[in-house]
């Protein structure tokens, strides 16, 4: 459904993803795991275009994208294919809660208000904020924000949803509520791709996990694979500063 | 003949705002269509384009650096040796002209620093959504940077209402030029230029306030 071959990324001398294959099937859940600065935010965001690639391919649905010269249609097929939900939510400051879902549906999808804005209530509700659908971001909390940022993803009826650590930047008394959502949404069977630094999460709510290290991909299996072989110096090591 | 005439003073003012429709029709129609102008040239320089770009600020660079009032004789005075049309022109046209351009030169480097100010995961967002980087703009960035350039394109704007002050030299009959032909007439200066000063002040005041009250409501959450 997705896949990824031989991405390179650089910025300036300092290679960031170097060579990365990967696949992810329908309704997969694959977490990528690894310390600051391995490139898993890189290669999430790649996969948005959010950043530009020096190599690479990507396949995605009937997609096939040269990463490193992408003409600007694919890009924006690209992206409503595999939406993206932001470490710092990056909700629309001057739109409310719910405009913050309807906006990509009437801009990008062309969709009548109406419409739009029944889909995105029906969203609101299920990310459990169907009341704050006036609100300004400004008025919501960093957890509330962030399951708008969910909302607005999913309304995109996107192939993938990549979380890109969607908790890191929140209080720990509000990571629950979001890390609810998400396991709410793995057992409707979305396909998505997370990174976290959630390890309890990581291992919970995926089928398979990612162990991303110096910008490759050193380790991939099943959860209580990854979580539990003692054959990876790098990642047990990792484990424990994390654990 | 000397001494300060305060009965003069107090009489001149009504008769100098017979001409507050000519500053205030320069100033705020330099400051609308330099508004539009310069927005365009912040939008122009977005696309990054390599032949564009150095002709842009090579225009923002010369309006800004060099006095209006030089630019106003270049204009008025110098351009209609090749380009004959402009003579055509009468000084409030002329004045016109002269201010948006200089306003639109110091208005693209507000509206772009206001840009430059909304969080680039805004952007990202937008483009995330699937929108093109064209109504990514339109839709969330412009709007955003539009509530950080209020506070200096009310300096901007103030600047321009002083700055029609220079246009009496085309021989424009706005509150300058109709004050100092009233001075000159009856040798009372310092009453006459006082009485103006007064007006400009008052206008700027008005003007800060209007702009307060704008920033006010703009930071309750209203939108533009």
């Amino acid at each position: 459904m997705l896949k990824i071959e031989n991405l390179f990324k650089s910025y300036g001398d300092n290679e960031v993803l170097k060579g990365i294959n990967f696949q992810v099937n329908k309704g997969e859940i694959v977490t990528i795991i690894g310390p600051s600065g391995s490139g898993k935010s890189t290669l999430l965001r790649s996969i948005n275009f959010l950043e530009d690639a020096n190599a690479g391919t990507l396949n995605i649905d009937d997609l096939h994208i040269d990463m490193a010269t992408p003409s600007r249609k694919d890009m924006m097929k690209a992206r409503r294919k595999a939406a993206m939900v932001f470490q710092n939510y990056n909700l629309f400051k001057n739109k409310t809660a719910l405009e913050n879902i309807s906006e990509g549906l009437i801009i990008s999808l062309n969709m009548k208000k109406k419409e739009a804005d029944q889909i995105s209530r029906g969203l609101l509700k299920q990310v459990g904020l169907a009341e704050f659908e006036d609100s300004m971001p400004s008025q919501l909390s960093g957890g509330q924000q962030q399951r708008v940022g969910i909302a607005r993803a999913m309304a995109l009826k996107p192939n993938v949803i990549l979380f890109d650590e969607p908790t890191s930047a929140l209080d720990p008394e509000l990571v629950g509520e979001v890390l609810q959502v998400i396991k709410d949404l793995a057992k409707e069977d979305i396909t998505m791709i997370i990174v976290t630094h959630e390890m309890e999460f990581a291992k919970e709510v995926a089928d398979r996990v990612i162990f991303m290290d110096q910008g490759i991909i050193a380790h991939e299996g099943k959860p209580d694979e990854v979580f539990d072989k003692m054959d990876n110096k790098r990642l047990q090591s990792f484990l424990r500063k994390v654990g | 003949m000397n001494g300060f005439d305060l009965n003069y003073f107090i009489e001149i003012i009504p008769s100098i705002l017979k001409a507050l429709p000519i500053t205030l029709s320069v100033g705020l129609s330099a400051m609308v269509l330099g508004f539009i102008l310069g927005l365009v040239i912040t939008l122009l320089r977005k696309l990054d384009n390599p032949v564009l770009n150095p002709i842009i600020d090579l225009y923002v660079s010369f309006f800004r650096g060099t006095p209006l009032m030089v630019q106003l004789f270049i204009f008025f005075f110098g351009l209609p040796q090749i380009i004959p049309f402009i003579a055509k022109l009468n000084a409030f046209e002329a004045s016109i002209i002269v201010m948006t351009i200089n306003a639109s030169a110091y208005i693209s480097e507000v509206v772009r620093a206001a840009i430059d100010a909304v969080d680039k995961g805004q952007m990202e967002a937008a483009l995330a959504v699937g929108m093109s980087k064209t109504r990514a703009l339109e839709r969330i960035v412009l709007p955003q940077a539009l509530k950080v350039a209020v506070p200096p394109l009310g300096n901007t704007f103030i600047s321009l209402i002083q700055g029609t002050a220079i246009t009496f030299m085309l021989g424009l009959q706005d509150i300058m030029g109709l004050t100092k032909m009233k001075a000159a007439a009856s040798y009372r200066f310092l009453e006459a230029f006082l009485a103006v000063g007064l007006i400009y002040w008052l206008l700027t005041l008005v003007a800060t306030m209007i702009n307060k009250r704008l920033e006010w409501r703009l930071s309750k959450g209203g939108a533009l």
